[in-house]
């Protein structure tokens, strides 16, 4: 909401506070200000001239020079190529000195060689347009004769003269404060700040003759009371129409609206003034001299003041005459009764009705109006008529026509004016302040709450529905007492309230701590992905990850489903890093995917971690850090299974991990075509765990095992196997093999000539121990030589 | 024989107080099997039996004399010599270490566990809840019906009429309160969803921190403190909040919840834009209505709510300009925090 600080002088006077002052005190008493313009000010030194002569230049045939009466004791010479001037008008004339829009500064130059001491103005260097000045030539200078400003005097500043000089505040006004999108609430919230008089007086006017009364014109009709409580309209005629006077223009342009003519500025005028949206119909093309305001019928055609055609259903509320809708109720009047030059008589309408009515209606045909985003936040039923009396001042005041004698007032169902009790100690608890009870009364008075005698009860006034009980009134005190007079205070819970992680919450973060400590930097991507990813990704059409939360109205196609797998999000990230030539990124994210359950039901929202980084020959790497989670969970002999079904992996390098027979991670090399669908150089690697899982199967009590006192044997093998035999298989047969083993460790694999096409050479290092005794010779010979015959049964695997 | 004892001592630590003394040799020339001292006590036997221990006594002190001298020396040639050795060994300890990779926290989970350890330790738990939520936790539940104006103030995400993503993590407050009676004492961090394009300031995604406290007698200075703290906790000792008259329709009063600057401390600059206040919270106190939707009498419990946008506090706290690099992950970004 802009508001005039001119237009506010009509109602309050503040004019002594300084603007940051009003501004401030404004916000801390509940009117947030967002900031505020003061209009005019990049217009300086521009005088009202009269030109008393014209002659030819000497030297340019396109050029004159004119003498220039502006208030000195001699005239200046002005020399202009403008062709609209002539002796005897009055102009803008932007002296030496002067500052123009459009950052133009003006200075005394020789054009031609004839002295030029300023330059006239057009309405555009003033910073105004046609539609403020209607009637104005855009190319030419501005004929003050034809604005009709009465005793304007040459000398006299332009910006005075032209009322171009004004402060604008905007306020951020919250949605249960209706009342104040308008001057007349923010000019009572004004007093109220700064206990200073709010004057208003009740709008009046003369009427027609008494014979001549709205009867003879109009009548009215609620044919749906439930979405429309009152009705109210008046009738002018004779009216004539033409552009608003100067200052009223102003006002509205300086609100941010555009001046189109003295009706329809009327209605804005009120609008921004009383806040109650108003309409104006062409009374000739309300066909029938009737009104009904009813339900639309089911494809009802409807083409709006924009020219745009609509096709209505009944949940849609009309204006209607006896054959087609004129108005959509609350939202826009039709192009089929709007007013034009011709308008003879006029039909002002000031109503309200139900919010969420407007609302739907001008949501589904997606046309949010000034009025409509008014009506949407419900309005003063109280306000109609001294709205409607307000617009009949002003065509006196303005001269645009006759008032019709008398008014239509449909109002079914009078307002009940809602009370509260005041209970002055529940809220000075409640708040944490100390005020009386008539201290409280008196903010609320000035608020126009009528309070009771007693001062036990308050009436809310009827433009406030939004004070409904106890903490809206302590609301009301203390915006006004101040909020900055609450006392801090710390009383917390009657009974303490202990402040601890839950386990899920300490293994989150210890997880965390864990890939931190390893090198790996997290990240953060967002939850919602392109459906297009999932091709990136080479999932199958069929693929049950594909099957996801979609949403119904995203910002676009990139970010239109809830991901059900975290791996593209990786792999995008990785994709950007070595876009930016950061190659060495080693990234890590914990975050949630949505995994959709029943129709109309909520999906799982489980936690995923996924890993991922680009290198040359990085399986293992990944598969270190795979195991550094798995020991940081305390997860004891993870199973890691070959798979060769993942779409986004390379088939051979690809592992599953599972833990007491339950999968919980997947890691591996990402498949060379998903690697070029995302334009790297390089391979990646990427693990994505169930972080459910991983906590399911977390060490859950730390138990001491005692520190083995034997000394340990060691032995070490080299075997020469098929390539097709897993290490970890060998390493588990050799681990059965005895109760003696306490540990199996590959330290090598060889290659080569020597060994043979399609074998390794594999090499343990095998530990020995025995818990209650030191092993000698014996014990390590035996068990080597039975670890050999097994593994010679089992695997055909011999010693190298 | 006195004498010759007195002669041995004043040769044997002349000679060892030569700088170039080789001091093996000299140990050995007086102190060894063959050495003098040793062929001195050997001849002791021709003595007295009075001469004897006075004599022998002379003799170990010449020796203990020579000993001691021969000990210091020594010791300070090794120590020489080590000095020397480590001198040699000296390193450019300019050059780089070895290279171990730490990974660093991403800022948003640096500042969201800051706040949280704040919170943790005024005695708040904190508690999750789902991201696609019914659109009844979202809005009903918290006083906002449907085609109540407010819901177009966060354009909200929907999956189907009655499911849409969170708009805020009020929801979760809504949760708590259907399941649990005061004392209610939680804050709940996590993502929320509004369709805002991205820009600087702006994302469609972004994290906020709510907290709730319910019980008998909760009052709105209990609130003002509890901030007061937290923002203290949270931006240095010196900081001071304002409190705002604002509307939200879940708290009444409600207030926008300002810190005075921590980069001027409140004398205006350009980092608050000369306003010496820069907004971070929203806060009220829990609107009656909430608490009878969510099954807690009003009449006799009350509580307050504040909410806040973790993006906001990480961008302030580490100075960040622009939210879009929360989201780009680059590691010269994230190596930073």
């Amino acid at each position: 909401m802009k508001l005039s600080m001119k237009w506010l002088s009509d109602y309050t006077d503040v004019n002594d506070i300084s603007i940051k002052d009003y501004c401030d005190k404004m916000t801390m008493s509940g009117s947030k200000v967002e900031g505020y313009d003061e209009l005019g000010t990049d217009v300086t030194g521009v005088k009202c001239g009269k030109i008393l002569s014209i002659s030819r230049h000497p030297n340019a045939e396109k050029l004159v020079i004119c003498q220039v009466d502006v208030g000195k004791d001699a005239p200046v010479q002005i020399i202009t190529a403008a062709t609209n001037v002539f002796e005897g008008a009055l102009v803008p004339v932007a002296l030496d000195g002067a500052h123009l829009c459009g950052d133009i500064n003006i200075k005394t130059s020789k054009l031609r060689g004839e002295t030029s001491e300023g330059m006239f103005c057009s309405i555009s260097e003033l910073g105004l347009t046609l539609h403020d000045m209607p009637g104005d030539v855009e190319d030419g200078i501005l004929i003050l004769n034809d604005v009709n400003l009465g005793d304007t005097k040459p000398g006299d500043d332009i910006s005075e003269v032209l009322g171009l000089k004004d402060t604008v505040v905007e306020f951020e006004i919250t949605s249960n404060r209706p009342d104040c999108l308008s001057v007349i609430g923010l000019a009572r919230e004004t007093g109220v700040t700064f206990n200073r008089k709010f004057n208003y007086e009740k709008p009046s006017f003369r009427c027609s003759d008494s014979n001549d009364t709205i009867d003879n014109y109009l009548s009215v009709k609620i044919s749906n009371p439930d979405k429309c409580y009152r009705y109210s309209a008046r009738v002018v005629k004779n009216v004539k129409i033409k552009p608003s006077p100067l200052w009223l223009r102003m006002r509205l342009r300086a609100s941010g609206v555009r001046p189109i003519n003295n009706i329809v500025d009327i209605t804005n005028y009120v609008m921004l003034e009383f806040g109650q949206p108003m309409h104006a119909f062409d009374y000739k093309c309300l066909s029938g001299s009737s009104i009904d305001v009813r339900n639309a019928y089911d494809n009802e055609t409807f083409v709006s003041l924009d020219s745009i055609p609509h096709t209505l259903n009944s949940s849609m509320l009309v204006i209607s005459d006896n054959t087609k809708a004129v108005a959509l109720a609350g939202v826009m009047g039709g192009e089929n009764s709007e007013i034009t030059d011709n308008t003879q008589t006029v039909v002002f309408e000031s109503a309200t009705f139900h919010p969420g009515s407007v609302r739907k209606a001008a949501q589904k045909l997606g046309m949010r109006t000034e009025s409509s985003s008014r009506f949407e936040k419900g309005l003063d039923v109280e306000n109609t008529m001294p709205a409607l009396d307000r617009a009949c001042e002003l065509i006196e005041l303005l001269d645009a026509g006759e008032v019709v004698n008398g008014t239509i007032d449909i109002y079914p169902n009078k307002k009940k004016l809602f009370t509260l009790p005041l209970d002055s100690e529940k809220i000075n608890k409640f708040l944490g302040i100390d005020l009386t009870r008539e201290e409280m009364a008196n903010i609320l008075k000035s608020l126009e709450f009528e309070v009771s005698d007693d001062l036990r009860q308050i009436t809310v006034p009827s433009f406030r529905d939004d004070v409904r009980c106890m903490n809206d009134v302590a609301e009301e005190v203390l915006r006004i007492y101040g909020y900055d007079k609450i006392k801090s205070t710390l009383s917390s819970t009657a009974k303490p309230t202990v402040g601890v992680r839950t386990e899920r919450q300490y293994f989150d973060e210890s997880l965390v701590n864990t890939l931190i400590g390893i090198g790996i930097n997290q990240i953060e991507t967002f939850s919602f992905i392109s459906p297009s990813w999932y091709d990136k990704i080479r999932l199958d059409k069929d693929d049950n990850r594909r099957k996801c939360i979609t949403i119904k109205n995203p910002l676009g196609e990139d970010t239109s489903v809830m991901r059900t797998t975290t791996i593209p999000s990786m792999m995008k990230i990785l994709s950007d890093n070595c876009n930016m030539k950061n190659f060495d990124a080693q990234l890590f994210e914990l975050g949630r995917i949505y995994l959709p359950t029943k129709e109309n039901e909520l999906p799982e929202e489980p936690s995923r971690l996924s890993i991922g980084f680009t290198c040359k020959d990085g399986f293992y790497k990944m598969k270190g850090f795979v195991e550094a989670v798995l020991q940081s969970a305390g997860i004891e002999n993870p199973e890691f299974i070959s798979c060769d079904s993942e779409p986004s992996f390379h088939p051979g390098r690809c592992a599953e991990v599972h833990v007491s027979g339950k999968k919980i991670a997947l890691f591996g090399e990402i498949h060379p075509q998903v690697i070029e669908n995302y334009g790297l150089s390089l391979p990646a690697y990427v693990a994505e765990i169930d972080v459910d899982n991983l906590f399911e199967f977390r060490r859950k009590e730390i138990i001491y095992t005692p520190i083995p006192r034997h000394p340990a044997v060691e032995r070490d093998f080299s075997f020469v196997c098929d390539e097709n035999i897993e290490a970890g298989k060998i390493a588990s047969v050799i681990k059965n093999c005895s109760k003696l083993i306490e540990k199996v460790e590959l330290f090598d694999i060889y290659r080569g000539h020597q060994i043979g096409e399609g074998k390794k050479s594999m090499s343990y290092a095998v530990t020995l121990r025995s818990s209650d005794r030191t092993l000698n010779d014996n014990d390590a010979n035996e068990t080597v030589k039975n670890i050999l015959d097994v593994l010679s049964t089992k695997l055909g695997i011999k010693l190298r | 024989m006195r004498e010759t004892l007195e002669r041995i001592k004043n040769e044997a630590l002349e000679a060892l107080a030569q700088s170039d003394a080789q001091i093996e040799d000299l140990r050995i020339k007086y102190l060894g099997k063959k050495g003098e001292l040793t062929a001195v006590l050997r001849g002791m036997g021709s003595l007295s039996a009075e001469e004897r221990p006075v004599i022998g006594q002379l003799a170990n002190e010449v020796r203990a004399a020579i000993e001691n001298k021969i000990t210091e020396l020594s010791q300070t040639a090794k120590q020489k010599a080590l000095d020397e050795k480590l001198k040699s060994e000296k390193i450019d300890v300019t050059v780089p270490g070895e290279k171990v990779k730490i990974g660093h926290v991403h800022p948003l989970d640096l500042a969201q566990k800051q706040l949280e350890d704040i919170f943790l330790g005024m005695g708040y738990t904190i508690v999750d809840g789902p991201e696609v939520e019914y659109d009844y936790y979202n809005f009903q539940a918290l006083n906002i019906p449907e085609d109540h104006p407010a819901r177009d103030t966060q354009d909200t995400f929907y999956i189907t009429d009655k499911i849409l993503l969170r708009s805020q993590t009020s929801p979760v407050q809504a949760r708590v309160m259907e399941k649990t009676q005061p004392p209610i004492k939680i804050i709940s961090p996590g993502r929320v969803y509004r369709s805002d394009a991205v820009d600087a300031t702006h994302s469609p995604l972004f994290h906020q921190l709510e907290g709730l406290v319910v019980d008998e007698g909760i009052t709105m200075g209990d609130l003002k403190g509890t901030l007061e703290l937290f923002a203290k906790r949270m931006f240095g000792d010196e900081t001071k909040i304002r409190f705002r008259p604002h509307h939200f329709p879940f708290t009444e009063p409600s207030a926008e919840v300002d810190v005075s600057c921590f980069m001027c401390g409140g004398e205006g600059c350009r980092f608050c834009k000369h306003e010496g206040w820069i907004e971070i919270l929203g806060a009220g106190m829990v609107h009656p209505n909430v608490l009878r939707n969510c099954g807690i009498d009003p009449e006799k419990y009350s509580g307050f709510a504040f909410g806040l946008g973790i993006e906001r506090i990480a961008l302030l706290k580490y100075h960040i300009d622009d939210m879009r690099l929360l989201y780009e992950n680059d590691i010269r970004f994230l190596n930073q925090f």
